[in-house]
């Protein structure tokens, strides 16, 4: 199975690369056009901001690449945001392939942002993404924006207000955390997403 | 709900897990990849790799062993030490740490934290304070406390340096109290609730923990987000198992 990365920027997208190396895939990083049509799974990871990650990807000309995959797709936290029809960091237009918003979080005093670290991210629908382990676990989440809750969310988690974990719709998905620093339940979202069988 | 984070801190130089009083007399614990998958495996949250070599030789930190660490590592990491640029920070995170902290550095440039979490959003910048309580009952920020020889008082206030590291975009806070450092009396509880009246972004306690009760009160009194240890772990006198059970029953949420 040929698996690439989509070289959209940001600094420490190694790390997923390494996680899917730890299920014995080597996935190529790349923002070649062809590479990313041509694979069986696409991952779109990304760490930084909406804004210019979008800008980026213009600039590589990959928003209409990305927009006609009809292979399984993944965004990884904003990654994830990225699939999404806008958000609101950067008042910035998305790639629009899942139809929802990206909203900040509404923190308080007792409610830091970023939220950052460990949190529950459970299930609400039954989605091959989310099989077995990747049900429902701790999960690592590192954002200040996040994706309501509504007809695409396949998963949830609560940080002062319920907000989508995980999110799908047709081959397009995406979870808000980390799997690559998600010990057992992010190795078993993206061996889900290779399309193995939960161990 | 955000559950509350077990943090191992360990000194590395020359490519391994050292231990011994800062720049002299060393002692080689073990390799860093053999202690990252240790504690990752006893349950810790996260780890912080402290670059002890790299600040006072005014080199970046080598990041031969933050690659193997992230190749391996399937929980967040933080390095620490030498980091004083943009690149230097890109040099690390690119070989796959999640977090860079930057401490002396920032003292001398504060810039420096505007220009991390403009590269790299703020979510990747830790700044990490070291403070002492003064005979005039203000905490003061400490700058070069690597090394005792260098080791000075900076004319800030504690508190006023966790706001202004805020607003220029540090992501998360870790704050050393000195005075309780090293003894394994317990977190300087005080110093922790002030800081975290004037905290919105995450907050770790740093310095004192030596008993399980100690993580209960930087926890339950003082609210931080997560709490760092090294020595009571390194030495074994606390089990982050045993730690993280008992601190679930005692009402605080933490990843099992």
């Amino acid at each position: 199975m040929s698996v690439v990365l989509v070289d959209a920027g940001g600094a420490n997208i190694g790390s997923v690369r390494y996680a899917l190396q730890r299920l014995g895939v080597e996935a190529a990083l790349t923002s070649d056009a062809e590479a990313i049509r041509r694979a069986d799974r696409v991952i779109l990871p990304g760490v930084g901001a909406a804004a210019p990650a979008m800008a980026r990807l213009r600039d590589l000309r990959l928003v209409e690449v990305l927009r006609g995959l009809t292979q399984p797709v993944l965004g990884v936290c904003l990654g994830m945001q990225l699939l999404c029809r806008h958000s609101e960091e950067g008042d910035v237009d998305c790639l629009g392939l899942i139809d929802t918003p990206v909203r900040r979080l509404r923190g308080t005093r007792d409610v830091r942002i970023p939220h950052m670290g460990w949190n529950r991210a459970t299930a609400c629908v039954v989605h091959p993404l989310l099989a077995g382990d990747a049900g429902d676990g701790w999960a690592y989440f590192v954002h200040s924006y996040a994706v309501p809750v509504g007809a695409a969310t396949l998963a949830v988690c609560e940080h002062g207000e319920v907000f989508s974990a995980a999110i799908g719709q047709g081959n397009f998905m995406g979870v808000q955390y980390h799997p690559e620093r998600s010990a057992a339940m992010g190795i078993a979202v993206l061996g889900n997403f290779l399309g193995r069988a939960p161990a | 709900m955000l559950s509350r984070r077990i943090i191992a801190c360990l000194d590395v130089r020359d490519g391994a897990v050292v231990k011994g009083v800062r720049f002299r007399d060393h002692v080689v614990m073990g390799g860093i990849v053999d202690f990252a998958l240790r504690y990752r495996d006893a349950g810790a949250d996260e780890l912080v790799f402290y670059d002890i070599a790299a600040s006072p030789a005014g080199r970046a930190v080598d990041v031969a062993w933050v690659e193997q660490v992230a190749r391996v590592l399937d929980i967040p990491f933080c390095v620490a030490g030498g980091i004083r640029s943009v690149e230097a920070a890109r040099a690390v995170l690119a070989a796959g740490a999640d977090k860079v902290s930057i401490n002396s550095p920032a003292l001398e440039r504060p810039g420096l934290i505007d220009e991390l979490a403009g590269a790299f959003g703020v979510q990747c910048v830790v700044v990490g304070i070291d403070s002492l309580r003064d005979a005039d009952g203000e905490w003061r920020v400490r700058q070069y406390t690597g090394d005792p020889s260098r080791t000075r008082t900076t004319a800030r206030r504690t508190l006023d340096w966790i706001v202004e590291a805020q607003r220029r975009g540090a992501g998360e806070i870790v704050l050393n109290c000195m005075g309780s450092d090293g003894v394994r009396q317990g977190y300087d509880i005080a110093q922790l609730r002030a800081a975290r009246a004037v905290s919105r972004v995450p907050l770790v306690a740093s310095g004192g923990a030596g008993a399980r009760e100690h993580f209960l009160d930087a926890f339950a009194k003082a609210d931080v987000d997560g709490a760092l240890a090294a020595s009571v772990l390194h030495t074994g006198a606390l089990e982050i198992p045993a730690l993280k059970a008992w601190l679930g029953e005692a009402g605080v949420v933490v990843r099992a």
